[in-house]
């Protein structure tokens, strides 16, 4: 209002209904172009990082990869090291391998929010708080000389302010743990974002996950059991100040490793290796 | 003038040491320089840029909706900054989190396009931005100069100070990581800054009267 008028158009009224409607519109367009044509172009470059992202956490959840570096020991990039993994999807159902999705383009997470593609599950077993589960996932493998090395299984659960997202990975006996890593989480930074801390997931190798009937038996605890005893051998340390935390991923590794998770999955590739 | 402009608010008009605009950000992502980096040079991009689209359409622009207008110009920045760091720089776009969609938000960036862009052309307001930019950049630097090295024992990821947790002498302080060492060492630097300036002393709103009572309180 304070402008001076002198130089505009005679008839041109700055403040009226026309040009308020003309300015809202001409710099939606404008902004709204600009937005999407950043977002288009810039879409494969970003899709190719999240997959490289990805690949990290599932290398780093199976200790193949340091936390802070994006080549081993040994200096191989991270596409060198996951190109010994081989990608399968894995009927959760039957705990069978199937080809019936295409493994490249295949998400469970998406899968999951579809009816067609995932069950509801029941209340009293829906232990991880997810609602409903996809029937196809997506297992890493990989094999040395033919036989099982590693074995990397996605996870999911809800802690306290929401889902973690992360990878399980085993050992070639397909029981003993071989790392536990989130990749995406809300927790609280410094209590149940402790969950990242490279302290506690490293207390997570070797733990057994399974019980002498095969059932899920991993536990965090406040006392750990007596050295050596069986029960020790299923328990990993419980986060302080973060109890609910503790208990949604106690939860999501007794979900995803027991009978509606990829339980059935483990005991066929136990026996036909 | 346009010297002035561009190096006046990097020390005599800083945003954050003398109009204290920008902390939220500045206590967020000074953790670490890489990001401290990263976050300075996306904020002074999206303040030079808004700077001048905003002056572009000064003269067209309604008064009536010129803060949405201004909003919506920095908004459409801002996510085309984040779109790219996500393509170029992910691992950082990724510990950088939301502080960069909340450039949208950032006092300097609003508070440059109403104040100057407003009322001067597009070249001398682009200058602004920049050294606007370049302000806010100090600042955060001088700030993560501090809490990288004393929080971590590293600076740009590389050690400086031996951790004694990797065999070395110095104990990292915690402190340092956490948001609140920032608002002290900001008021450290806004400290000196105005011993060397005693110029940009604020005078006194009010003088604190002598207690004429003091029996009274005895």
């Amino acid at each position: 209002m304070s402008e001076p008028s002198g130089n505009d158009k005679p008839g041109f009224d700055k403040e009226g209904l026309k040009n308020v409607l003309f300015v809202a519109i001409a710099v939606c367009l404008v902004c709204s172009v600009v937005v999407s044509s950043a977002a288009v172009m810039l879409a494969p470059l970003r899709e190719k990082n999240q997959e490289l992202d990805q690949k990290q956490n599932i290398l780093r959840a199976a200790g193949l990869l340091p936390v802070d570096a994006k080549v081993d020991a040994q200096g191989h990039s991270v596409d060198e090291i996951f190109s010994e993994f081989e990608v399968r999807a894995v009927d959760l159902d039957t705990g069978r391998f199937t080809d019936a999705v295409d493994v490249s383009a295949y998400d469970p997470l998406k899968a999951a929010k579809i009816p067609a593609e995932s069950m509801a599950i029941p209340d009293d077993e829906d232990i991880a708080v997810l609602g409903r589960r996809e029937n196809v996932s997506l297992v890493y493998i990989k094999r040395t000389d033919g036989r099982i090395d590693k074995l990397v299984i996605p996870v999911r659960g809800y802690g306290l302010w929401g889902t973690l997202l992360g990878y399980l990975a085993f050992d070639g006996d397909l029981e003993t743990i071989a790392g536990l890593g989130f990749y995406f989480h809300k927790e609280t930074p410094g209590l149940g974002g402790e969950v990242d801390n490279p302290n506690w997931k490293a207390l997570w190798p070797g733990v057994k996950a399974f019980d002498a009937n095969g059932e899920p038996a991993v536990h965090l605890v406040k006392t750990r059991s007596p050295e050596g005893s069986e029960a020790s051998s299923h328990e990993v340390d419980a986060l302080s100040g973060a109890t609910l935390t503790t208990r949604g991923v106690q939860n999501l590794v007794k979900f995803w490793t027991g009978d509606l998770g990829f339980g059935p999955f483990l005991d066929n590739l136990r026996t036909t290796g | 003038m346009q010297k002035e402009v561009l190096v006046d608010p990097i020390f005599n008009n800083n945003p954050i040491a003398l109009q204290v605009l920008g902390i939220c950000s500045a206590l967020a992502v000074t953790v670490s320089m890489s990001t401290t980096l990263v976050m300075a040079a996306a904020v002074t991009f999206v303040t030079a840029m808004s700077n001048a689209a905003v002056s572009v359409v000064r003269n067209r622009v309604p008064s009536s909706i010129r803060i949405i207008v201004q909003m919506t110009i920095i908004a459409s920045l801002v996510i085309v900054v984040d779109q790219v760091l996500q393509a170029v720089a992910y691992d950082i776009s990724k510990s950088l989190s939301v502080f960069v969609g909340l450039i949208i938000t950032n006092c300097i960036v609003m508070g440059r396009a109403e104040a100057f862009a407003m009322q001067n052309g597009p070249w001398l307001s682009f200058l602004d931005g920049i050294g606007n930019g370049l302000g806010y950049s100090a600042m955060l630097i001088a700030v993560a100069l501090v809490r990288e090295p004393l929080g971590a024992g590293t600076l740009l990821g590389f050690e400086i100070l031996p951790k004694v947790t990797a065999g070395g002498w110095y104990p990292t302080n915690g402190l340092m990581l956490l948001a609140p060492s920032a608002f002290f060492i900001i008021g450290l630097f806004i400290w000196a800054i105005r011993s060397w300036k005693p110029d940009q002393v604020e005078e006194a709103e009010y003088e604190i009267s002598p207690n004429a009572h003091y029996r009274e309180a005895m």
